[in-house]
């Protein structure tokens, strides 16, 4: 076994035990590199399936590519797909793109919170009907109590402490200071009623890591990874206006690969196109604290 | 093909750096990270940034030291990970705290590595922490550690002194039966010895940190071990269209392939090897260790997740309720007797107890305690544990993987432990709550034979075991119909009416469903006390289960009308209906036994 197969095989073991120690858990894909790895991953550890909702968190601002690519994915694999919003603020214009706040704050709206409401089902949840391809209000309001994301330790230095499986409590708030241990391949899978369990799998994987990996099971990436010509790439995707390429010519997996390997990105930060972290050092920590993904 | 050549050698180790608060664990690492060109670009320029701003002095270790409250604090809470590349391999470092109050953090880290490097301060000396940090690397089973001298600057870079902690705590790790692999000097903060050998200690002829590092050896052993697959789940993705049956989980030693002949433990099941399950890869048919594999067996066997599957050629596993262990205990509140906790071994989940402490170890003195009767938080325990029903392990210096566990209580892991033997079950904690039960039983002025007399029958607990759907619940309500007009005192209890989890299937193993059954057995206990013919229905009962069941309802019997329960041997049982379980036929039947083992009074029939 390789590096990969090592890190491909820890990431189904861990996929493996949420799926079966949490009643009601699902799995974020933000749409980028990650979390469709970690959606791969998924039906290898489920032989072809992906057996709990994968919930997206539409900002509004996404690049529009995104949701196309999602929901295109979501019919071929048929996902069982499920989007949620922070309708209030973006229905009031309380955005960083319409000037009312800053960047952070934007964040924490648009992102964190509409997350946290969705995860508990306080808020609305907009379903995939498959039969009409359409999305539909979900009856189902039930909280996730296990909730997979595709945090990377290598990302930033908060994310460098994170457990397999961390807890959250009622606010959804991340106690860092005092993480549960984690021995083996024994996680927290016990968790008080009101709180939640964050699941990591690719916790171990760095960037070159999922990359290799994409490259190897020929994983289908949303193309705004890839240089169209211009001399531009996104590195990592989020929000439109927040969210800047990077000077690149690599035009598929392969020569992302080699820069990341031997290239001009070998030594350079995955979030340096990320505004939202510049702000003060420890910004990151802060977002994650609460509850950010 | 060249491109997949030089990807196959590329491996990946995990190392974890312990050792006592302060010795400069976090500086060792950061300047590794430096020396070696491993960080991100303008990071370093960041971080000395970042500290002119807050006019503090920089430091290496806040290159991993991430957390607001570790930077003001200058210390570290939480193990980081981080990721670092040399010619040889790619490495996952952990950077363990070495404060006391950080320890669950430590063992989180350290249990993650495949070999350690452990600082001492050259200054400071031996420390509590270097020696407990020394010992819980050897429990947790690393085999490979090299021991840093650090701040050899302090000591104006003095052989003498480092001759002397070489000496001091080779000893403390011989009496761990370790064996470092090497002592190596260096000031971290000053860069000696870490990536470059240092001019300033030209008596060390040794090899740096990154010599060493990549001087340890992956180990490689699990594979000539005997098979070990705890199976985690069993997947039938039927409402995708997908009738395959598939076992799964990671193996954890050994190897098996298509055709061996398996076996399952506890429940002893035996079939055979089918198939290996893979999706978007080459097919094959073989599993090897440390894969999370799928597999599908060639007959319909009823197992459960939690079982172990081993090969039937190969040495097997233990099955039992009782073992020696040694614990390290994490936990807030102490672990104590009489107080249930959860133990995860392999992949099953089981309701335990701790039935005895025999010492308790002072891991920074190796001093042993043989007068406690619980352990403390940060105590080492030599304990004797007791499961509610059996489970399949491994003695860890037989098989490591398959003999070490961690202790739940109230939701968060608060012990871990490696099995040293399995125990006999006499005298069981379980035996001597009934002996003690019915030795202080309060009874009224009628006796179970005044009853007897006056009711024309004996007290007995009647179960009607089956698949939901086999009629069950029918029969067991028509043979308390009939025993009823016949002018004896019955009583059917509807199950779901207060256990919901002992007419499902799949919960067997379960500690719920361990719970429910004791407090079952509890109320047959006093029902059948009252003289009743007590009546109910159950699903997936084991033996296990039902001599559980016979034992909580002493002394009064247990008799076990089955329709084809899969999980219940013959011999347990006192009547098997074949026919259809809703005919007068079946009800007859199960009374002609009743009869025949001579429940009823002569006359009364
Ligand atoms: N003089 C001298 N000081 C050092 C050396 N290495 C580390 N230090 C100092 O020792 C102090 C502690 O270093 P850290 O690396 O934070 O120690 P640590 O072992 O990671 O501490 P915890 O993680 O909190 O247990 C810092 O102020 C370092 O600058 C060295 O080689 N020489
Ligand atoms: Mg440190």
């Amino acid at each position: 076994m390789d590096q990969l197969d090592y890190l491909e095989a820890k990431s189904i073991h861990i996929l493996r035990e949420a799926y079966r120690e949490f009643k009601n858990l699902c799995m974020l894909w933000s749409i980028g590199k990650d979390s469709t790895v970690m959606l791969w991953l998924a039906r290898k550890a489920f032989f072809g399936h992906a057996p709990f909702p994968l919930v997206h968190i539409d900002t509004n601002y996404k690049i529009p590519a995104m949701i196309d690519y999602r929901d295109r994915m979501a019919r071929e694999w048929k996902l069982n797909m499920v989007y949620g919003q922070n309708t209030e603020a973006l229905k009031n214009k309380m955005t960083f793109p319409d000037g009312a706040i800053d960047r952070i704050a934007c964040c924490k709206a648009l992102k964190s919170e509409a997350l946290k409401h969705t995860l508990s089902g306080e808020w609305t949840r907009w379903r995939m009907n498959h039969e009409t391809g359409e999305y539909e209000e979900d009856s189902n309001k039930e909280p996730y109590t296990g909730v997979i994301v595709g945090a990377r330790a290598d990302e930033e230095g908060s994310r460098s402490k994170e457990r397999y499986f961390s807890p959250r409590d009622k606010q959804s708030d991340w106690d860092v200071d005092d993480q549960p241990p984690e021995l083996w391949s024994y996680y927290k899978t016990d968790f008080a009623p009101g709180t939640h369990v964050r699941i990591h799998p690719l916790l171990d994987w760095t960037e070159l890591n999922l990359w290799e990996y994409i490259q190897r099971e020929q994983v289908p990436i949303i193309d705004l990874y890839f240089d169209q010509g211009e001399g531009t790439r996104y590195r990592s995707l989020g929000c439109l206006p927040c969210t800047l390429g990077v000077q690149s010519t690599a035009k598929n997996v392969d020569e992302i690969v080699e820069e990341l390997r031997s290239g001009k990105f070998s030594n350079v930060a995955e979030r340096s196109g990320r505004a939202q972290d510049a702000a003060d050092g420890n910004s990151l920590e802060t977002l994650r604290r609460d509850g950010y993904m | 093909m060249t491109e997949m050549a030089t990807r196959k050698s590329e491996e990946r180790m995990n190392l974890v750096i312990v050792g006592h608060v302060d010795h400069g664990k976090s500086t060792v690492i950061g300047r590794l990270l430096a020396d070696t060109g491993s960080l991100p670009e303008g990071k370093l320029d960041q971080v000395k940034a970042m500290c002119e701003r807050n006019s503090r002095p920089f430091e290496y270790a806040f290159l991993l030291d991430a957390l607001k409250n570790e930077q003001s604090q200058g210390i570290t809470i939480d193990t980081a990970r981080c990721f670092f590349k040399t010619e040889k391999r790619h490495y996952i470092i952990n950077d363990a705290p070495g404060h006391i109050e950080f320890l669950k953090n430590m063992i989180t880290g350290a249990a993650r590595a495949e070999a350690a490097l452990l600082v001492i301060d050259a200054e400071e000396g031996i420390q509590e922490n270097s020696k407990r940090h020394g010992y819980m690397i050897s429990m947790l089973g690393l085999k490979q550690i090299a021991v840093l001298v650090n701040k050899m600057d302090l000591v104006k870079y003095e052989q003498t002194v480092f001759e002397k902690i070489v000496k001091e705590y080779s000893e403390f790790l011989g009496h761990l039966g370790v064996h470092p692999t090497a002592f190596v000097p260096v000031a971290a903060r000053e860069g000696d010895n870490i990536a470059s050998s240092s001019l300033r200690m030209p008596w060390y002829e040794g090899l740096t940190v990154l010599g060493q590092v990549d001087s340890f050896t992956r180990p490689e052993g699990n594979l000539d071990q005997p098979f070990r697959l705890p199976v985690q789940d069993i997947y039938k993705f039927t409402a995708q269209g997908d009738d395959r049956r598939i076992v799964s989980g990671t193996v954890e030693t050994g190897t098996a392939k298509v055709g061996d002949h398996v076996i399952f433990y506890p429940s002893g099941k035996e079939t055979i090897i089918d198939s290996v399950e893979r999706f978007n890869a080459p097919e094959t048919t073989e599993v090897h260790a440390d894969e999370a594999v799928g597999i599908t067996m060639s007959t319909e066997i009823y197992i459960k997740p939690g079982e172990l599957m081993c090969r039937a050629d190969e040495l097997k596993p233990n099955v039992g309720r009782r073992f020696r262990a040694n614990v390290f205990w994490m936990g807030r509140a102490p672990m104590i007797a009489g107080k249930q906790y959860k133990l995860k071994i392999g992949a099953t989940k089981v309701a335990t107890e701790l039935a005895a402490v025999e010492s308790v170890l002072d891991a920074s003195e190796l001093e042993s305690n043989h007068n406690k009767q619980l352990l403390d938080r940060h105590d080492v325990g030599e304990i004797l544990l007791e499961t509610h029903r059996p489970i399949a392990f491994d003695r860890r210096n037989d098989i490591e993987p398959t003999g070490r566990f961690v202790i739940v209580d109230d939701f968060e892991i608060a012990g871990a432990g490696v099995i040293l033997e399995r125990v006999t079950e006499t005298d069981s904690i379980f035996d001597r709550q009934i002996k003690q039960r019915e030795f202080s039983w309060e009874a009224g002025e009628v006796s179970p034979a005044d009853r007897e007399q006056r009711f024309n029958h004996k007290g007995k607990f009647i179960i009607v075991a089956g698949e939901p759907g086999s009629g069950r619940r029918n029969l067991a309500k028509k043979v308390e119909k009939h025993l009823f007009d016949q002018g004896f005192n019955t009583y059917y209890f509807g199950i779901t009416n207060q256990f919901g989890d002992l007419d499902q299937h799949g919960t067997i193993g379960t500690i719920q469903r361990d719970r429910q059954i004791e407090i079952l057995g509890e109320l047959a206990r006093i029902m059948t006390d009252a003289g009743l013919l007590f009546i109910t229905t159950l699903t997936d009962i084991d033996e296990f289960d039902l001599n559980k069941l016979r034992k909580l309802n002493e002394p009064n019997e247990v008799f076990i009308v089955s329709l084809g329960d899969p999980a219940l041997g013959s011999s347990a049982i006192d009547v098997q209906i074949e026919t259809d379980p809703e005919t007068d036929a079946a009800v007859r039947k199960v009374v002609d036994e009743l009869t025949s083992q001579q429940v009823f009074m002569d006359f009364s029939i």
